[in-house]
């Protein structure tokens, strides 16, 4: 079995966000990019289809901060291939990057692709539907967990309330990751170090970005809360205090 | 092209999704600066009964056994033919496990501009969407000609989406829904688990601030001195620290205790979505802007790790004195 899995590096959410200059874009100069936590969980799963029923695992990124490392640790969690996307891909939306992978995808020819189901800052759609639909093949979402046999996989759909739908696909396939069967496992630096001299990255030069499909933002600011917490000053001892008091007022003490 | 805006109504088993009625409400705000009608698009076998109090203008029924449980496929073939025949200002669709399976792929096949995470629409009808977990809104023009749009909960009010009065419902023709590639082989009901989350009225919930498996202990042992029970957000039950019956959100269960103390949760929408009928929200996180402070009512940016056991302890006082 042929699995590909194309990630996507997103703002993270610790690190403070600014608006830039146009007031309708995130701004990036200070932006700290990390992995999107659900591709990560994409990556985790394609690892463990792999190791039990065989085959290949290939990792695919575009070029950021943070990427090289994020493939190698990929490589030694078990990955086979890992593939670089290089070029200038700022205010690529999904679409734009959706078009990228399917190009890729195309010629590797999966019988499955694992995405994470979102990103944080998705505006046009998450990727896994975009691409299933520039592939000409199926797409689940909101997957955890999946059983691949012959030609068809079972993949466990959730809906709220953690009600799962068995849903059969068939090959190619490409599945939205909501979480992996278990989560994304720790791999010690040395190992990483030394698949680093083992492996590369294969480099393939970006192509041109196409995003329509999307739409275009005129504003993007911070919320302003209709009504923000009551902060409560000073350190633990008398937070916790303040915290005795409002639970002593509802009755909860 | 018409000025309608079409409203895709979730529902599984037998039931409509409170994101429906938010997306009906939606749509009749949109609907008064397009001046076009609400029509609410329900698809499924032997389902017109479900059709009972949409706010809709009128109702679009499909009937196909094809259509009796959700697939993308089924859905994607349905909903193109529809929009291609009756060319609506713009289509809504939860931004669920039913509607971002779809949404994405007709907007690939129908070549129809996507905006996602929208929360509400201006009254000039501009959507505004809610991404980065909450912390940044994004808004522009609704894009032409048929705007395909997923929605999140939090900006409308679901008895806004509900009528007392039936609407007229119109039937459309199913095209043919052959050649599928998925189907749904059974549906399996979440763990029951030893307590019931959504009806116990103290909860501590723990968020990704709680860092590993063994500080998990804190917050169960500040639960038992409350005599609530503890619960968490979506990354400590991936990570396999609790179990999904304790999962609060969108995954999980909605609760409404009397008091909810979240723990290192950031409040992403996802989040959130499962709290918002809490009494009281206390939280507790060291970002001063996470957006779990703009629905809590009382916060404090001190480490949990510190708070906790301080605060386990003069519960156990106050409760003892």
């Amino acid at each position: 079995m042929k699995i590909a899995v194309p990630i996507k590096f997103v703002p993270d959410l610790v690190e403070e966000l600014a608006i830039d200059a146009s007031g309708a874009s995130l701004d990036t100069s200070w932006l700290r990019l990390i992995i999107n936590e659900f591709d990560d969980h994409a990556v985790e799963q394609a690892i463990l289809l792999k190791e039990r029923s065989g085959g290949q695992a290939t990792v695919m990124a575009v070029e950021a901060e943070g990427v090289d490392d994020f493939l190698f640790t990929a490589a030694a969690k078990g990955a086979d291939q890992l593939i670089k996307l290089t070029g200038d891909s700022a205010g690529a939306n999904n679409h734009a990057l959706a078009r990228v992978y399917a190009a890729l995808l195309k010629e590797l020819q999966p019988d499955l692709v694992l995405t994470g189901v979102q990103a944080h800052n998705d505006l046009d759609g998450s990727i896994g539907p975009l691409l299933a639909e520039y592939l000409g093949v199926p797409f689940v979402g909101y997957v955890a967990g999946i059983n691949a046999s012959g030609e068809k996989v079972i993949a466990r759909k959730e809906y709220p309330g953690g009600l799962v739908a068995e849903t059969e696909v068939k090959f190619p396939a490409v599945l939205g990751i909501q979480a992996a069967e278990q989560p994304p496992r720790y791999v010690a630096y040395s190992k990483i170090r030394q698949v680093m001299g083992t492996t590369k990255i294969e480099e393939r030069p970006l192509p041109e970005l196409d995003s329509s499909g999307g739409a275009t933002v005129s504003r993007m600011y911070q919320p302003e809360a209709a009504e923000h917490a009551a902060m409560i000053e000073g350190g633990a001892d008398e937070a916790a205090d303040k915290i005795i008091g409002i639970l002593k007022e509802l009755g909860a003490l | 092209m018409s000025q309608d805006i079409f409203v895709v109504v979730e529902h599984l088993r037998g039931q409509v999704a409170d994101i429906s009625y938010v997306m009906l409400a939606g749509a009749r705000q949109l609907s008064q600066n397009s001046g076009g009608n609400v029509t609410a698009v329900l698809l499924g076998h032997n389902a017109q009964g479900l059709a009972g109090n949409l706010a809709a203008d009128r109702v679009l029924y499909m009937d196909h056994p094809a259509l009796a449980e959700f697939t993308s496929d089924a859905y994607l073939l349905a909903l193109e033919s529809l929009i291609k025949e009756q060319a609506p200002r713009a289509v809504l669709f939860g931004h669920t496990s039913i509607g971002m399976d779809v949404a994405g792929g007709l907007s690939v096949r129908g070549n129809l501009p996507l905006v996602t995470s929208c929360r509400t629409f201006g009254n000039d009808g501009k959507f505004v969407s809610q991404i980065c977990g909450g912390k940044i809104m994004a808004e522009g023009e609704l894009p032409s000609p048929t705007a395909l749009v997923t929605m999140v909960p939090g900006g409308y009010k679901s008895e806004q989406g509900q009528s007392a009065n039936a609407p007229a419902l119109a039937m459309a023709t199913a095209p043919a829904l052959d050649g599928l590639r998925m189907s749904v082989k059974q549906y399996i009901e979440p763990e029951a688990g030893d307590v019931d989350i959504s009806k116990e009225p103290i909860l501590v919930a723990v968020g990704r601030g709680i860092q590993n498996k063994d500080n998990i202990e804190l917050a169960d042992e500040l639960a038992a001195a409350l005599g609530g029970q503890i619960c968490a957000s979506r990354p400590v039950v991936d990570q396999g620290w609790l179990a999904t019956s304790r999962l609060v959100g969108k995954s999980g269960k909605r609760v409404k205790p009397k008091v909810y103390l979240a723990l290192g949760i950031s409040g992403a929408p996802e989040h959130v979505e499962g709290i918002s009928d809490s009494d009281m929200i206390i939280a507790v996180n060291t970002d001063p802007n996470a957006p779990i402070f703009n629905v809590a009512k009382f916060g404090t940016t001190v480490d949990l790790l510190d708070l906790a056991p301080q605060l386990t302890e003069k519960v156990k006082q106050a409760k003892g004195g």
